[in-house]
């Protein structure tokens, strides 16, 4: 543990060892671009997104599939492939992560900032016992922890997320967990550094509805506990309803809507944002015939210009095709931004 | 269309299907399905749901005697399909089809979308143009006739879930059964597969078994529901009924886990949190097999099993303490 720049990376952030207070800016992302080269050409995956977080909020991220929602947060922790050209910037607590190097960011990412998937069976390793693994991500950031007392703090972890006789389950292989204790022991190994951000990616659309609603309650209770800083990753409106305080909708790789969850389900400005709340069919009462969006997300090999929503937009004009709407607060209301020229008015129709 | 003496499209009676698996100490056998019985009639949709391993696909693949029944029977407009050869099987086959949850793995990739969808008809040798039927096939599920050419890469998976379709619907089916069939869309494109699945349904005269696991799809295109845990039916009956109210407690604890769009309401819900896992259908609890994660359990779940009847709401229910409510609990959130 020699490394010059590591120990240099420690000792700058020497702030970042203390835990933000609440309302601290922890995540800030500014004009970030990503794109992919493919044998068919690149793959414009994030087009210029800016994003905050502070500390104590839980921010829901939308977007159907290809939206850039994902390959946002995986740039952010730096794990991206090779083949990903990234610029912009990427800032944690005032600390630039762009363009720092693999071994700098290890030390940050798992310990200040850590991630949960979708697939709780392809994160862990099939042929680790589950306590092994959780000490692993202890010792990886605690190398003055012995084994013995990592495992005491496995334990002790599996049991804060709710898993019964946590000291036998230590000693089990992840098969040997159904899909919803596999998702509360990838919190377990999460919590296990204190993380001063979690970034969760579809933690629960893997899962079966009631299983879903007890590791969204965990989630909750850990959140409110630690008041960290969460970015929720999801296309399921339901869950942003139920645990974000604001919402990011996404679209073609850039932002569409910024507000608080309140707003964007009543209030909401922009048409791609009023179409995907249009589409939904209810459970509570009988819907007439459903309104889908017209079309299809667009592929990122050749984004349409101008703003991408416009190809399937009910209020899209000439000038929609020509020039990428500015990301600008609409309704005097600082925290509430819409990339739309022809925005739907505010008391129209809701679901 | 249909007089009252008219079997209905569907009838499966006490539907059962073991699997047998090596386990550790001899031979165990899955209780995937454990005697299901529902009916389908012409132009309905019955909405199958429940979790994963609850039995449900395994449900509709025995309907298509893709997988044979260990015991029951499955009608089909009155004849019972269990035990015929292959042969015997045929002319049904082309009279009840499945679509599938990806329209990515079951579209074979180096046909062109006419080859794909015409290939039914080859198979049953229909007679006539086929390339015009293909023509018609691609409009009648709102794609460019123009299109047939091409491969399923070319299209996006809302339009591969709609050429699907248009193979399924290729024989004129009675019957469709729809396996998850809009799970991997995106929601905006969701909503025009569900509109098409019921606009031909009313020109078609369909009858859908519709299979998944978002509950508000399942009520948005479902006549009746069957709710399914651990290979058997506990709930079963007309769709606004069972999700207005629910009587069996699994019942309210699935609608009630649901989280619905809309902050207000989705944060002051009362929510019923199961505890825990469902049990193996290895070995599977005496008597009501919800009773290890039930709040309502007494010892009379753990030794007798609760008769699917009609308990005074209007629908079939599979509870000795059917219709109780948890304190607090409104399924529907208002």
């Amino acid at each position: 543990m020699a490394d010059t720049s590591l120990a240099n990376l420690l000792q700058s952030s020497e702030s970042a060892d203390t835990r933000p207070a609440l309302g601290e800016r922890v995540l800030e992302i500014r004009d970030l671009n990503v794109t992919f080269k493919t044998e068919d050409g690149p793959v414009y995956a994030v087009r210029g997104f800016d994003l905050d977080l502070d500390a104590g909020e839980v921010l829901g991220i939308v977007g159907e599939s290809g939206s850039g929602k994902s390959v946002t947060m995986l740039a952010v922790l730096g794990l991206l492939p090779r083949t990903a050209q990234i610029t912009g910037s990427v800032k944690f607590r005032g600390e630039e992560l762009i363009g720092r190097k693999p071994k700098e960011l290890q030390a940050i990412r798992g310990e200040k900032i850590a991630m949960i998937f979708q697939d709780p069976l392809t994160a862990l390793n099939p042929v680790i016992r589950v306590g092994k693994q959780i000490t692993e991500a202890l010792r990886a950031h605690h190398t003055d922890l012995d084994q013995r007392e990592a495992m005491g703090r496995a334990v002790e972890l599996l049991d804060s997320v709710g898993i019964p006789r946590p000291e036998v389950r230590v000693m089990q292989y992840p098969h040997e967990f159904s899909g919803g204790m596999r998702q509360r022991a990838m919190i377990a190994m999460m919590l296990a550094n204190d993380p001063q951000v979690i970034v969760a990616d579809e933690p629960t659309t893997a899962l079966d509805v009631t299983i879903q609603s007890q590791i969204l309650e965990l989630l909750k209770s850990v959140q409110e506990r630690t008041r960290t800083a969460v970015a929720f990753i999801t296309h399921d409106l339901g869950v942003i309803a139920h645990v974000a305080d604001r919402v990011q909708v996404m679209y073609a790789g850039r932002a569409a809507e910024l507000s608080s969850a309140d707003v964007l389900f009543h209030r909401s400005r922009h048409p791609y944002t009023r179409g995907l709340l249009a589409s939904l069919p209810s459970l509570t009462g009988r819907t007439g015939r459903l309104l889908p969006i017209v079309g299809a997300p667009p592929s990122m090999l050749n984004p349409p210009p101008g703003c991408a929503f416009h190809p399937r937009c009910p209020n899209a004009q000439g000038k929609c095709a020509g020039e990428q709407p500015p990301f600008d607060p609409i309704d005097g209301d600082p925290k509430h931004r819409i990339a739309c020229y022809f925005p739907v008015s505010a008391d129209g129709p809701q679901t | 269309m249909t007089t009252v003496e008219a079997p209905p499209t569907l009838a499966v009676s006490d539907l059962v299907k073991h699997f047998p698996v090596r386990g550790g100490g001899g031979k165990v056998v899955v209780q995937a399905v454990s005697g299901v019985s529902f009916q389908i009639g012409a132009g309905r949709t019955l909405g199958l749901v429940g979790e994963s391993g609850s039995g449900k696909s395994t449900v509709g693949r025995c309907v298509l005697q893709l997988l044979e029944p260990t015991a029951g029977t499955v009608e089909f407009e009155g004849k019972n399909l269990v035990g015929l050869s292959n042969r015997e099987l045929r002319p049904y086959r082309k009279r009840i089809q499945i679509v599938f949850q990806d329209p990515y793995a079951s579209l074979d990739p180096r046909m062109t979308v006419r080859a794909i969808i015409a290939e039914p008809l080859i198979v049953h040798r229909i007679k006539g143009d086929r390339e015009e039927r293909v023509r018609d096939l691609l409009a009648l599920v709102g794609l460019n006739p123009e299109h047939g050419n091409r491969y399923p890469h070319e299209f996006s998976g809302g339009q591969r879930q709609r050429i699907g379709i248009a193979r399924a619907i290729a024989l004129e089916p009675a019957m469709i059964v729809l396996d998850e069939p809009v799970s991997a869309l995106d929601v905006s494109i969701q909503a025009g597969v569900v509109n098409l699945l019921e606009d031909l349904q009313d020109r078609l005269g369909l009858a859908y078994l519709f299979i998944a696991h978002d509950l508000s799809v399942v009520r948005h295109i479902s006549d009746e529901i069957a709710v399914m845990y651990l290979g058997k039916i506990v709930e079963y009956g007309e769709a606004e009924k069972v999700y207005e109210h629910p009587q069996h407690p699994y019942t309210q604890a699935l609608l009630s886990a649901v989280p619905v769009p809309e902050p207000s309401l989705e944060r002051g819900r009362s929510r019923i949190m199961l505890q825990g896992d469902p049990p193996s259908p290895v070995d599977p609890p005496s008597g009501c097999r919800f009773r290890t994660r039930c709040w309502l359990a007494q010892d009379i779940c753990a030794q007798e099993e609760p008769e699917l009847k009609d308990r005074g709401a209007g629908t079939e229910v599979a509870c000795h303490f059917a219709g109780t409510k948890p304190a607090g609990f409104d399924a529907k959130p208002s």
